[in-house]
Formats: structure tokens, C-alpha cells, sequence
């Protein structure tokens, strides 16, 4: 392990360039104290984005030598190459300032595709008995644990040609509520869903399966999402 | 979402159900094909040969006809999603050239079918 590392840091907004900082290196550091310890010791005006520092709330994602990427639990180890990094804000998304996206369009689009539960019970009735291992349980399981970093929608081919397309992590989070057996708008979400604005523009790359820090398949939710959204819409039901 | 963003995603969600439907049909049918191929051309090439195989033969005229409809139903669907994405076409425009193209493949396919098959 050499001493230190060369790290280029986008600066500026759309238009800006890369700045280059020396860092020294360390055991089983991340790339999220890389960023850190260029805006304590170097650069004290470059903005980032963090909070929990622990793969639980999806903020701190970035371009890191040119995939997107959740930085506090990326070791320096396994993506420089020759000591080399190079940090950049998520694509598809605008710039604020240097590391830091504007996230509004990305979670207008979970809100868009029905992305939040709506229930018909209230705190004074029993609790829904949901089996764990039922069928749409456990496909609502699998992407439940989205932390909506943005890695997938960053990484979308089909959001970089299509900015109305909802995009992995919105998709994924209405399959799980399609899944969701005590949800009750269901006909809005499969409208909100279908066409190519919605899902059905998907090419199945699978860039947002293979980038997901959390190991996430939003493809297969989204394949999920076309079946039956274009069932409904054949029967005469969407 | 208005009426005609609905009408529009229902019409695109249907396009997907088809072209899927259709794909399913065309592996069948181009496993088939190729299958035949394979075991026709074994006693050589020659029209006459393949003639006397196809002529008044309504099996074979119904399996190629169907693998025509298929082409028919696929190609125009995935023609429009290209030129929806690669060109800066209208939905519209996009969608009566490509189903143009449909009914000009169609119309070719069928044709060669009875061509092949009418004594």
C-alpha cells in the first residue's frame, strides 16, 4: 500500500471541472473518508453529502472512478486503480454544488409511481395477517430494502435517454406495494406504472441489479411490474 | 394522469403484451424452421424438389402462415419502439410507418406462403 493517493474531486456545478488532492492513505479506509478528509484538512468549501456513515441512509452516493457507487462502505482498496480516484456527483441528476445532487426529480418519481402505502385499517382494528412465506410476500421482500441511494437511476441507460422514465428504485418500491396485500390503490399504481414512462421502456440491461449496493434486483421487479400491468391493460382492466 | 396519458400507457402496455406473446410464438416457429431446413435440404435443392414438397401442402401452409402473422405482430412493435427512441418521430408518425412496414411484411410473407403452396 503506497502512502498516498491521488484523488481528482469534481468542483463546480453542470459546468465545473476535476481538482486534484493528495490523501494519505490508510487501512480499510472508504472512499467517504477520502471526501471527509478532503473537506477537513484540504478543501473546507467543497460540499458532500453524508449522514449515517454506515450503509443506512442513502445519501452519500457518488461517481467513484466512474460508476456510482455508495462511498461509505466502498474501500479505497477495491476500487483505486494505482492509487488513483476519481469522485464525481451521480449522473442523470442535476449538480447543486461539487458532490451533491438535486434529488427532487429522483423522489418526485417514487411519489409518481405510487410509491407509499395506503391502508383501509386504522389503530383501532386488528392487525392484517400477512403470511411471510406467501407468494407476494416474499417478492415484496426482496426489494424492500431499498435505501434510495440513487446508485440505480444513476447507472440507468434508459433514464439517460428518457427523462419522464420512472426509473429503477421508483419501480421497485411500487412492485413492492403491488405486493402488498393490505394496500389498496392498486388500479393508480398500475396506471401510474404502465407505458413507457413507466415500465415498459425497461431494456433489461440490468445495470441497477449489478450496481445496487443493498443486492437489490429492481430488474426483476420491473419485469414483474410490465407482466402485470400489460395483462390488466389486454383484459381491459388497467 | 389525464385521459390520454392513460390511453397512451394502456396502448403501450398492450404493444409490450403482444410483442412478448409474438416472440414466444416466433421461437417455436423459427426452431421449426431451422429443424426443417436442416432435414430438407438433405435430398438437395432443387425447385422442383421443394415443389413437389410444399405444393398443396396445407400443414405447411398453416405453419408459415402463422410464423408470417407472428413477424407481423413483432416487428412492427419493436420497429416503433426504435424509432420512438433513435428518431425524434411523433408517437403517431412512428406508429403508422412501422405497422406500414407491418402490412407490407404481411402481405409479402403470405404471398411467398401461397406462392409455394397453390398448385
Amino acid at each position: 500500500m503506497s502512502k498516498n493517493l491521488q484523488v481528482k474531486v469534481w468542483r463546480g456545478k453542470e459546468a465545473g471541472d476535476f481538482v486534484s488532492y493528495e490523501v494519505p492513505r490508510h487501512e480499510s479506509q472508504t472512499v467517504l473518508d477520502v471526501v471527509t478528509h478532503i473537506q477537513r484538512h484540504l478543501e473546507p468549501s467543497l460540499a458532500y453529502r453524508f449522514a449515517c456513515r454506515v450503509g443506512m441512509c442513502g445519501s452519500c452516493a457518488m461517481t467513484v472512478n466512474g460508476q456510482a457507487r455508495w462511498t461509505c462502505r466502498t474501500h479505497v482498496a477495491k476500487v483505486a486503480s494505482n492509487d488513483q480516484l476519481e469522485i464525481a456527483p451521480l449522473s442523470h441528476l442535476p449538480v447543486i454544488k461539487d458532490l451533491v445532487t438535486d434529488m427532487r426529480e429522483f423522489f418526485d418519481k417514487w411519489h409518481r409511481a405510487q410509491g407509499y402505502f395506503q391502508g383501509s385499517r386504522s389503530r383501532h382494528d386488528e392487525f392484517a395477517a400477512v403470511k411471510p412465506d406467501s407468494a407476494e410476500r416474499r417478492a415484496a421482500n426482496a426489494g424492500i430494502e431499498c435505501i434510495g441511494c440513487g446508485v440505480c437511476y444513476a447507472s440507468c441507460d434508459v433514464v439517460s435517454w428518457r427523462p419522464d422514465y420512472l426509473g429503477p428504485a421508483a419501480l421497485n418500491r411500487s412492485w413492492t406495494l403491488i405486493n402488498d396485500v393490505r394496500d389498496t390503490q392498486q388500479q393508480d399504481r398500475m396506471r401510474a406504472v404502465a407505458g413507457d414512462a413507466g415500465c415498459h421502456s425497461c431494456h433489461t440491461t440490468g445495470s441497477c441489479t449489478e450496481r445496487c449496493p443493498k443486492h437489490i434486483s429492481p430488474t426483476a421487479a420491473i419485469a414483474g411490474l410490465k407482466r402485470v400491468t400489460a395483462r390488466a391493460a389486454v383484459r381491459g382492466k388497467l | 394522469m389525464t385521459e390520454s396519458t392513460l390511453s397512451l400507457a394502456i396502448a403501450q402496455a398492450r404493444r409490450w403484451y403482444w410483442q412478448r406473446i409474438s416472440a414466444m410464438v416466433l421461437a417455436i416457429c423459427a426452431l421449426i424452421h431451422l429443424a426443417g431446413m436442416i432435414w430438407a435440404v438433405r435430398g438437395g435443392l432443387s425447385a422442383a424438389e421443394i415443389l413437389g414438397r410444399t405444393q398443396g401442402n396445407w400443414g405447411f401452409a398453416s405453419f408459415y402462415a402463422l410464423f408470417v402473422l407472428a413477424c407481423a405482430i413483432h416487428v412492427p412493435i419493436g420497429l416503433h419502439n426504435v424509432l420512438t427512441e433513435w428518431t425524434a418521430l411523433s408517437e403517431q408518425t412512428s406508429l403508422r410507418l412501422s405497422r406500414l412496414f407491418g402490412l407490407f411484411l404481411l402481405f409479402f410473407g403470405l404471398r411467398a406462403v401461397f406462392a409455394v403452396v397453390a398448385p
